[in-house]
């Protein structure tokens, strides 16, 4: 049977298994939104304030799923919003698959009206894009950006539709040709052994994980890992929630403003097992790792992040569940009373460290006070959001994480403004309650899908930690620019409960754990968007930290 | 810093040169020569790339080159078992003093005369990029008004072949 291009795409939408996709309309994917009005039933379109919020969207439906988002967006400024959250995408690895619209072939190249080359432009931030110019092709080529998203390493992937191509009649086989999944990497069984021999001799192993564990579904795997060879852990922010937070060998986030404890272990250490994870330059100190005496096997499904930013002695690549499996069962069960003793020392210092971190301020709540109080009120399956600057250190440090996929952040990118956005579309993928902790810098970007969230009478539970300051850059300025606070001061008379009234959601302000219980008891038991704004001081900082280009000795553990 | 030539087998579709040359630019990845042409098969086109690096630089564009989605075929070329040749086309001014010095460097050189004006003379020459550096000097002093050349192709000796996927 012959159908349009338009319907052809919503077909193929269905087929990949979409559910809900979301978007934004526009006179270049017109003919799109009216095949999506014709098949409501069957697949749900989201409106969302703007194209940035529906890609973060896609991307919050990702990665709390583990499915293939998808936004939609029309060409020149639609298409050019998305640009961010497909680079967010990409950074963090997140399969999203965005279809643009765009000017009909014969206009392509003339600076026709909402005319861009989006396929240009985000060559460098997709794993793949197209420019579908013959109708012939679109069935497949979707197809194929589906598999491209979700194989290997996952990554965003765009198809761009001229609208004569949307408008063209081809005949279409619904599952014509089934597309074959790349096959999975399996690790050379000779590079495994070779790692179990390091791991046998090795006295004080580590294993460093990273958001690979997540999408490579290998939690269970790790841990059992670490169990056989006794081994303390600690991740990126990207594997934050691989594993539970409580689980006995974690010691959490490392790196920039990780744990003390997962930091300096790493740095003890005399192997290194990294595992699904790149070495970015905000989870590893040094460069120079060569100059220490520990050894590294990097085990990741990307053949290019092997000695890309830290050589390894021994680099395997291939699928992180079938490698730790079969790594697991090479390997001996060990003990190390000495490392263990050694690291439990590390905790403690590290519980004396934070607790003289924040002090007490009347009329403010502690940043930690804050996490504390709306976790206590949390189900255990409430999936963890934020957006980008000192409140986002703070969530990823101290929240108790309890599953898989709980926690969605910007990692890669750090792109401010993201958090809204994706919690919208964890909300609406999973139907489960969501928090979103933000500041009040970063709220101010994404704050427009607000009125997404209250359409869809999204349980989304928003908490500014309103310090009125940029603080991640003021705290820079503190520590290194002799505390000139160029622009960080916001200076700004918004009142976010009123905000919340206006957008038809509810909010409330808390200056003290009284205040912010009251309001967290009412935030999670209201089935519509709830802003709690809490008060923090302008002053508190995210520590520990570790210095740019320092190393463990230099971690500042007190600002004053 | 060494030089290496790296052959690539690319699906011959639009935007695939600036998907390789833009994996150079953003990478920090610096070309010294790239050339892009058609193959025995109409599916696909060969990319000749020559750059300088380390050992490290070289594996890290080969892993980034395997990766880009219409890449079918990366392989370094090991010099010694593989033809390399530039073509260069070089202008300079036809004047009665120079140009029996001009035809002495065209004869030793085997390069070739493809035009001939009253101001102007036009040499072809073929060849590894060293003998074409060597032409280019001999030629400076009488004056060169314009010159290009292609960058190097590259193919090995005997029957091995960059394989393209059928």
């Amino acid at each position: 049977m012959k159908i349009s291009g338009a319907k052809t795409v919503v077909e193929i939408l269905i087929e990949q298994g979409c559910d809900t996709i979301f978007g934004y309309p526009g006179g270049q994917v017109i003919d799109l939104f009216d095949e999506l009005y014709n098949a409501k039933e069957r697949i749900r379109h989201i409106l969302t304030a703007d194209e940035q919020g529906a890609a973060h969207a896609a991307d919050g439906y990702a990665r709390s799923t583990g499915k293939v988002g998808v936004v939609i967006a029309t060409s020149g400024p639609g298409a050019t919003n998305l640009v961010t959250g497909i680079a967010t995408a990409y950074l963090d690895s997140v399969p999203i698959v965005a279809i643009t619209g765009n000017v009909s072939c014969d206009f392509i190249g003339r600076d026709s009206f909402q005319e861009v080359d989006i396929v240009g432009i985000t060559m460098p931030i997709t794993k793949h894009n197209f420019i579908v110019k013959d109708i012939k092709d679109l069935a497949d080529t979707l197809r194929t950006a589906f598999k491209i998203a979700k194989s290997g390493r996952p990554g965003p992937v765009l198809v761009d539709i001229p609208k004569d191509i949307q408008l063209a009649q081809y005949e279409f086989e619904a599952n014509a040709q089934p597309v074959i999944p790349y096959p999975l990497i399996f690790s050379s069984e000779e590079k495994l052994k070779k790692a179990a021999e390091l791991i046998n001799a090795s006295e004080r192993p580590y294993i460093y994980f990273g958001g690979g564990i997540i999408s490579g579904k290998a939690s269970a795997q790790i841990m059992a890992l670490a169990d056989k060879i006794d081994a303390p852990m600690g991740c990126s922010l990207m594997g934050l929630s691989a594993v539970p937070s409580d689980y006995p060998r974690f010691l959490g986030m490392q790196g920039r403003h990780g744990h003390y404890a997962s930091t300096v272990a790493e740095d003890e250490a005399d192997l290194i097992i990294t595992l699904g994870a790149r070495f970015s330059d905000r989870s590893t100190w040094e460069t120079s790792r060569s100059l220490k005496k520990f050894r590294i096997i990097h085990i990741d499904i990307d053949g290019a992040e092997l000695n890309k930013n830290i050589p390894a002695d021994l680099s395997i690549r291939g699928d992180i569940l079938d490698a730790v499996e079969r790594l697991t069962a090479m390997i001996e069960e060990k003990k190390h009373p000495q490392w263990s003793e050694r690291i439990a020392k590390l905790r403690e210092e590290e519980k004396r460290l934070t607790k003289s971190a924040h002090k007490k301020i009347k009329g403010k709540l502690s940043p930690y006070d804050i996490i504390d109080t709306i976790s206590s009120y949390a189900p255990d399956d409430a999936i963890v959001v934020t957006d980008v600057g000192q409140h986002q250190m703070w969530t990823a440090q101290r929240y108790p994480f309890k599953k898989p996929r709980t926690f969605l952040s910007s990692g890669g990118l750090g792109t401010m403004g993201y958090g809204l956005g994706a919690a919208v579309g964890a909300a609406m993928a999973t139907g489960k309650r969501v928090i979103l902790f933000t500041g009040d810098g970063s709220f101010g970007m994404d704050l427009n899908e607000l009125a997404t969230a209250v359409s869809h009478e999204l349980p989304i539970t928003i908490v500014i930690m309103n310090n009125g300051v940029l603080g991640m850059v003021r705290q820079w300025q503190t520590l290194y620019l002799d505390k000139h606070y160029s622009n960080t001061t916001l200076d700004r008379k918004t009142d976010f409960v009123k905000l919340a009234e206006a957008f038809g959601a509810e909010g409330g302000r808390a200056c003290d754990t009284k205040q912010l219980k009251k309001l967290a008891e009412k935030a999670f038991s209201c089935s519509v968007p709830f802003i709690i704004d809490c008060a923090v001081d302008s002053d508190e900082f995210v520590l520990p930290m570790l210095p740019p280009s320092g190393s463990v000795d230099d971690i500042i553990t007190e600002i004053k | 810093m060494d030089q290496y030539v790296i052959g690539v087998i690319v699906a011959n579709v639009s935007g695939v040169l600036s998907r390789v040359s833009g994996m150079f630019t953003r990478r920090g990845f610096n070309i010294d020569s790239l050339t892009v042409g058609e193959t025995e098969s109409s599916g696909f086109s060969r990319i000749t790339i020559a750059f300088h690096g380390d050992e490290d630089i070289k594996e890290r564009i080969l892993h980034q080159l395997q990766k880009l989605y219409d890449v079918r075929e990366v392989e370094v070329m090991d010099k010694n078992e593989t033809v390399i040749r530039e073509l260069l086309l070089i202008k300079v001014r036809n004047k009665a003093e120079i140009r029996q010095d001009i035809m002495t460097a065209v004869e030793i050189f085997r390069s070739k005369i493809v035009d001939y004006s009253p101001t102007s003379l036009t040499c072809e020459l073929t060849g590894e990029t060293s003998k074409i550096d060597a032409f280019i000097e001999l030629l400076k002093p009488f004056g060169i008004m314009e010159m290009c050349r292609t960058g190097i192709v590259a193919i090995e000796r005997g029957e091995n072949c960059l394989k393209t996927v059928k």
